[in-house]
């Protein structure tokens, strides 16, 4: 059953990723990987909600370990890191990497302490 | 002569690619069964790692840390054979975006560094959020620069 929940949650996330991706790039035309940026903030701020609440291990397994796991991605984020400093923009390079671990990081607090709040 | 390597900034969408601009509208339910298949795949790659791996919320996350690492090397590879020679269209989409991209994981990465800081083991929190940073970007560089010199090697006899 976990494994099923898993494999639905995924088969959701991932194009979901894709899918936003080309959204935020068809608005916004920059070398800098906002789409990407968009998903990983996104999914640590529902993953963060998630953990904050004591849900089912069934909910945990869809949204938490299928969904957001297949939402959000590492190896997505260090490509588009290497390309970019490998084209010469190694300011977009850098503000990428960081502003995704303190951004990623923020949001998880967040999503915590609102849901933490909320369920009391 | 090599034609110059186009400009991928994006491995799982990039519009300044014409071939990656018109996939979605000529082969809507081919690219995303193929991504969500490939999620599955990955996803659940992951989570039996995870559970034969786990770890407590003040201990380092090495199942989450190994995954992220050796996926980030793994699309080095796969960018770099893409990059190489023709492929067929639904590769990028079905390993890079779906396997990979549901095989590695950033929320986890961010929440198990914020349940160690909130558990008050701030500084394994720091470690993990350094060591994976490093080491996602090293593997990337190492997986890609590897198959690029193998596949020049080859390309050259």
């Amino acid at each position: 059953m976990t494994v099923l929940l898993i494999a639905l949650g995924a088969a959701l996330g991932a194009p979901l990723r894709y899918l936003t991706d080309r959204a935020v790039q068809a608005r916004h035309d920059s070398p800098f990987p906002w789409g990407t940026l968009t998903v990983n903030v996104a999914g640590s701020l529902l993953l963060g909600a998630v953990t904050a609440i004591p849900a089912a291990p069934a909910v945990t397994a869809l949204l938490g370990t299928g969904f957001c796991g297949a939402l959000t991605t590492w190896s997505t984020l260090s490509y588009e890191t290497l390309r970019l400093t490998r084209e010469g923009a190694r300011f977009h390079a850098v503000a990428n990497a960081l502003a995704s671990v303190v951004a990623g990081l923020g949001a998880a607090a967040l999503g915590y302490a609102l849901a933490h709040a909320l369920t009391g | 002569m090599t034609p110059p390597p186009e400009f991928r900034v994006d491995p799982d969408v990039d519009l300044h690619v014409p071939a990656d601009r018109a996939e979605l509208t000529a082969h809507p339910a081919a690219v995303l069964g193929a991504i969500a298949a490939g999620g599955v795949l990955g996803a659940l790659a992951r989570a039996g790692i995870q559970s034969a791996f786990p770890h407590s919320p003040t201990g380092f996350p090495w199942a989450t840390f190994g995954i992220n690492l050796a996926g980030c090397l793994l699309i080095g590879v796969l960018m770099a054979v893409i990059g190489a020679r023709p492929v067929p269209p639904l590769v990028r989409p079905f390993l890079g975006v779906g396997v990979l991209g549901g095989f590695t994981t950033f929320s986890a990465y961010a929440v198990d560094a914020q349940r160690a800081v909130t558990a008050g083991a701030a500084g394994t929190a720091l470690a993990y959020l350094a060591a994976t940073l490093v080491g996602a970007l090293v593997a990337v560089w190492v997986g890609d620069a590897a198959a690029a010199r193998l596949l020049a090697r080859r390309a050259a006899r």
